[in-house]
């Protein structure tokens, strides 16, 4: 299989655009942080695996590429992915249980890392050696629910938690640091008494190492700092406010697919899987 | 109600391991007897009710049974929409046991009431909710619906010790019968019920027979119940100690509707946003019509009017 990045970007553009809608931009870029965590972290022999590896999508808007990582995986079919928007979908814009590889519904910022943080204080009663792996955007940050969940993470040292957040510093009316300015944010996870660590949100080889580095400190929860940008491997969509929410034109996707191409033969190459 | 509750929990706890207990930070003096006995299946959260039901969403998605516990108000709006998306939208048995239903915390002032949780709650349709009257009624509802697989409601009354409901029985979706009359039926839930059996007795004297029906549970309704038991009674008079438009009286007035009874309806409860003034529960039971004298009074008002 080519570079697993390069095929959830793909995906990401081709389902889209044949969909006609939006939210390509948040995909994108996250489009190499689930190349990560389905392609070299994610222990689940089946979405059904009893002792699998947990993944929840806090930002369900960007569902499109988790969809794209399932169908890498082989855990939804390319008949399935092809409904993606259509009439009686199980695949909506923000993903819901019920379809195989989905935990929970999302979609409602703030809520997925308190689901998680219960799953995983479940597993850890359980003895469980299974891990949550949690997306969130950077825009999550605005929800006091979120803080709540990262509290109590801490205080029960859940370190079967990994948080991969999506720094692309940006949402929906403009740049994050505008709407609601809490940078540095690495210093309020630190005080919240999480592990942190910084990583290029691009590099799949540097996001595993850096998940794979963090999950062998038992004391705490762990937050990577995926530096990302908004709309990344599409040229004119990195960092454009307006590839949040908007579909593409016909040129515009022909342009969107060239580009992507350029992007997947510079990253990721030779991570085994966990 | 309360500490009957919490000991029944703690023996259905004994039976099945998946049973685990969040607070967020409300139980003093109530839960640790919990706590004391499972250690480990006991966690208070903080003051975090958001976090309190998304954590519990998590937990009952690894297969545990979790049962949040806060005073009602606290426990249902603060963290509405983690219980619409999480428990009612996944179908997980997640139980959130709301305490001091209507008035119960009257000094403590309106920020502490729960006024509006059934009418707030009884929205999602996937959500039980369960209103027992008395605490034995709290106790059989508990042992019958804790392990039902999706998520419940309890609206729990505080210290209330009376015992109206033969035999506390209870069964999800029906009334408890606890009167039969000829002139007015009664329908009544959680606390307003005690008020209402004594109303009955001062409306006897007066030559009025009333029946009572309790209404434990909606989603489901005990529509057909009340329907039946209604028959050919002229007047039909709830009481709830909640906002009758979204709670028993609105829904009791849904149900004569579409069950074509010709029974007029009384509504009694929260009917205006001019709450009254802080005080205890019986002062405020009476500032909002529902003490029994009240109650017995609007009764005598509607069918004096009926007969003038």
């Amino acid at each position: 299989m080519k570079d697993l990045a390069y095929q959830i970007r793909r995906i990401i553009l081709e389902q889209s655009f044949r969909a006609g809608v939006g939210h390509i931009g948040s995909a994108l870029s996250i489009a190499d942080i689930l190349a990560s965590v389905y392609g070299d972290v994610l222990r689940a022999r089946s979405p059904r695996d009893k002792e699998r590896d947990v993944f929840i999508l806090s930002k369900g808007h960007a569902a499109l590429a988790l969809y794209a990582a399932l169908y890498c995986r082989g855990w939804l079919s390319k008949k399935n992915l092809g409904t993606y928007c259509g009439d009686g979908t199980c695949l909506g814009v923000h993903p819901e249980h019920g379809l195989p590889g989905i935990e929970c519904s999302t979609g409602s910022l703030g809520q997925g890392l308190s689901m998680g943080v219960g799953m995983a204080l479940a597993l850890k009663m359980k003895r469980s050696k299974a891990r949550v792996f949690i997306v969130i955007s950077d825009a999550e940050y605005n929800e006091g629910s979120l803080w709540e969940a990262a509290m109590f993470a801490a205080h029960h040292q859940l370190s079967n938690i990994c948080v991969i957040a999506d720094n692309n510093g940006q949402q929906a009316f403009g740049y994050t640091r505008d709407v609601l300015n809490v940078a540095p944010v690495e210093n309020i996870w630190k005080a919240f008494g999480w592990g942190v660590y910084s990583v290029d949100g691009h590099d799949r080889l540097a996001i595993t190492r850096t998940i794979r580095k963090s999950l062998k400190v038992k004391n705490s929860p762990h937050v990577i700092i995926a530096n990302t940008q908004l709309g990344y491997g599409v040229s004119y969509m990195q960092r454009q406010i307006k590839w949040h929410y908007w579909p593409m034109s016909d040129k515009e996707y022909g342009l969107a697919l060239e580009d992507i191409k350029k992007v997947g033969l510079k990253k990721s190459h030779g991570i085994g899987r966990a | 109600m309360r500490d009957s509750f919490i000991k029944t929990l703690i023996d259905l706890a004994h039976k099945d391991k998946r049973i685990v207990l969040l607070t967020a930070d409300l139980g003093y003096t109530v839960l640790e007897s919990f706590r004391d006995v499972f250690p480990g299946r006991f966690f208070n959260v903080g003051v975090a009710e958001q976090n309190m039901v998304g954590v519990a969403t998590g937990m009952a998605m690894q297969g545990l049974i979790p049962f949040v516990y806060s005073i009602g108000n606290f426990a249902a709006f603060r963290p509405f929409e983690f219980i619409r998306n999480g428990p009612a939208g996944h179908g997980l048995p997640v139980r959130i046991i709301g305490v001091g239903a209507g008035v119960d915390y009257g000094t403590a002032g309106k920020s502490h009431w729960t006024l509006e949780d059934v009418g707030v709650l009884r929205n999602l349709l996937g959500l039980h909710i369960v209103v027992p009257a008395d605490l034995f009624q709290a106790q059989s509802a508990l042992k019958k619906t804790w392990d039902l697989p999706g998520p419940v409601y309890y609206r729990i009354g505080k210290g209330d010790k009376s015992a109206l409901i033969p035999e506390g029985s209870f069964d999800l979706g029906r009334i408890n019968v606890l009167a039969r009359g000829e002139d007015v039926l009664f329908v009544s839930m959680g606390s307003a019920v005690k008020e209402v059996v004594n109303a009955v007795e001062l409306l006897r004297k007066d030559g009025i027979s009333c029946g009572v029906a309790a209404v434990s549970s909606f989603n489901p309704f005990p529509n057909a119940d009340l329907v039946r038991v209604m028959g050919k009674v002229r007047w039909v008079v709830t009481v709830e100690d909640h906002v009758v438009n979204t709670g028993l009286g609105g829904a009791v007035a849904q149900a004569m509707v579409c069950g074509l009874s010709k029974a007029r309806l009384l509504s009694l409860g929260v009917t205006s946003a001019d709450l009254p003034k802080s005080g205890s529960k019986k002062y405020l039971y009476e500032q909002m019509g529902l003490s029994s004298n009240k109650i017995a009074s609007a009764v005598r008002q509607i069918l004096n009017r009926e007969r003038g």
